[in-house]
């Protein structure tokens, strides 16, 4: 069994003060896969992945990463895992291919190894022509690109992929999911961390959802859509003042709770069948309410997080600070 | 296929390096540094500069009768005031490489954990030796004479390294607690500033009010600087240089195991 699991932890904690960062996780990563977890800011993401790279110490619980023990064995880990932090860790006053070649150097390549490795990496994440150049002249894909080549001097059993596009363009955004995509088709199990919903959604064979140092759901994409239910109806209000009166209507009609969007009248609730959506959209009208359009859809993973938590994925303050 | 098969496939790893090996190559960064950073060569040039030929010709002549004879005792004291401060560098570094993240990526490595602080002290040696060659050439240009010719010098060097050695810590130990460089060279400069202005470095201190004596005699930097200028200028015995090394040693003993518990408890 272990043979399969790139990763298998069970009831992981850590406390900063008084505050759980990691309550009590559980996790199975199979070998080769993109799985992901997803949460707010603060929900214990990072704290999570930075106790499975060793670099910070349960409070409780244990840990094998790639069949070694987290606890008894730190140091194989380290040899079998590489990890791309939230913000690029590269030395801005080195060039591209200085960076790589301090790594390769570090792993043991020597003089002209080093040299080609970092060359063969800027080759494949297409930085050969920025690789003389300062990385303070590079720009957040670059960087980000260079950043992850960098994890992988020696290939990695597990690749820990922390926030790999916060702060990024849509393009760049575009471009590093092609890429983890990529890394995953050559094998290397992806571990990342996101609180984009749709990044989960597009690269991630399976998702755990963590909020509050917890986990709350687990499962592929498509699952955690079932578990929360199919059937909902989104209604899109001609006038934005109305939403309170329509959300409080929606909400005696239907006896689910209203998920009301910050920017301009929309609406999202679960119906159940198109017959019960149906009446509750005309009692809307009888009501007065001008509605500009309407349908019947599954859920997305904004959706699926709103029913777990009872809360706003995109509005939910930090709870705790990063440590 | 896809371009990044040829890169993770069939990688045969190198066997893992000695600690040795791991802490020459952060060497081989901090040199890298020197070419990169241009603005710290000039700083590092240029402050030693400004000071020695600053100190000497505007104050040379009103504390010791003339430059000439001010500079047989400020150049050695400059060389120690040079080297305190240079540790600034190194905290500061180290600062941005925790702020960076940088150091995550180290500490996932599976390398010799203490091998990065070695890699900041081959840059510490570099900086002290270029910075002490440049002093000590304007001091032999205006007629500094080291009265105990080349084997004092070069033992006065030595006893330099030993020194910024020392100090280093301080601004190690800054670097792993703030987040923001321009602190830790505030943090650092605030509490040396004192330490090498209220010392023998400029001043006779016989010209100083009683308290500030009392002081001055005992501040670890004044013991330094009368051993450089003993071992420089000939005179300095085993006890000079026995006092000159309390501080580093003491600082390197306290100092040390608390860089590697700040370091390992990140």
């Amino acid at each position: 069994m272990n043979d399969l699991l790139a990763i298998s932890a069970r009831g992981l904690i850590k406390r900063f003060g008084d505050v759980h960062a990691v309550n009590g996780i559980d996790l199975d990563v199979p070998r080769g896969m993109i799985f992901a977890i997803l949460g707010p800011n603060g929900a214990g993401k990072t704290t999570l992945m930075r106790m499975l790279a060793t670099l910070l110490r349960p409070d409780g619980g244990t840990a094998q990463v790639m069949g070694h023990d987290l606890h008894t064995a730190p140091g194989d880990v380290r040899g079998a895992i590489a990890m791309t932090g939230q913000f690029a860790s590269l030395d801005e006053d080195l060039t591209g291919r200085d960076n790589l070649m301090l790594l390769a150097r570090l792993w043991g390549f020597k003089g002209a190894a080093a040299r080609a490795r970092a060359d063969d990496l800027l080759a494949a994440f297409e930085l050969s022509d920025a690789a003389t150049r300062q990385v303070k002249d590079y720009s957040g894909g670059m960087r980000r690109r260079l950043d992850i080549a960098a994890s992988l001097i020696v290939t990695p059993g597990v690749l820990f992929l922390d926030e790999p596009t916060t702060g990024l363009d849509p393009t760049a955004r575009q471009s590093v999911w092609t890429m983890i995509r990529g890394l995953a088709q050559s094998g290397v199990t992806i571990l990342l961390t996101t609180q984009y919903l749709e990044e989960a959604d597009q690269l991630a064979a399976r998702i755990a959802v963590i909020d509050k140092g917890k986990k709350i759901a687990e499962g592929t994409s498509r699952e955690l859509k079932a578990q929360v239910g199919s059937g909902f109806l989104h209604v899109h209000l001609a006038e934005g003042a109305d939403i309170e009166r329509a959300a409080r209507l929606l909400e005696t009609r239907l006896s689910h709770t209203v998920r009301r969007s910050t920017e301009g009248g929309q609406l999202t609730v679960v119906a159940g069948t198109a017959h019960t959506a149906a009446t509750a959209v005309a009692a809307l009208i009888a009501d007065g309410i001008e509605v500009a359009d309407f349908s019947m859809g599954s859920p997305s993973l904004d959706e699926v997080f709103f029913s777990l938590t009872g809360r706003e994925h995109a509005e939910e303050p930090a709870q705790e600070q990063k440590p | 296929m896809n371009q990044y098969n040829s890169v993770l496939l069939g990688i045969t790893r190198p066997r893992k390096p000695s600690g040795l090996s791991n802490a020459l190559v952060f060497g081989w960064r901090a040199i890298l540094k020197f070419r990169y950073v241009p603005e710290q060569m000039f700083d590092l040039v240029m402050t030693p500069i400004m000071f020695t030929l600053l100190f000497t010709f505007v104050f040379g002549g009103a504390l010791a009768g003339s430059p000439a004879e001010y500079l047989q005792v400020f150049v050695p004291g400059i060389l120690v005031q040079t080297v305190c401060f240079n540790a600034v560098y190194s905290g500061m570094g180290l600062s941005t490489d925790l702020s960076k993240g940088l150091f995550d990526r180290f500490r996932s490595l599976p390398i010799w954990s203490l091998s990065p602080f070695a890699g900041l002290m081959v840059g510490d040696v570099l900086r002290h030796l270029i910075a002490g060659a440049i002093i000590l050439s304007i001091g032999l240009m205006l007629g500094y004479r080291p009265e105990a010719g080349f084997v004092g010098v070069v033992s006065a060097f030595l006893m330099l390294f030993a020194i910024g050695f020392g100090m280093g810590w301080i601004f190690i130990v800054l670097g792993l607690l703030i987040r923001t460089p321009m602190t830790v060279m505030t943090a650092g400069f605030t509490f040396l500033f004192p330490l090498v202005f209220a010392s023998n470095i400029m001043v006779d201190p016989a010209t100083m009010p009683g308290w500030l004596r009392a002081f001055v005699e005992v501040n670890p930097v004044t013991l330094m600087t009368t051993a450089v200028r003993g071992l420089m200028n000939g005179g300095a015995g085993a006890t000079e240089v026995l006092m000159a090394l309390i501080a580093p040693a003491v600082l390197t003993a306290v100092m040390a195991p608390l860089t590697l518990w700040l370091y390992l408890r990140r």
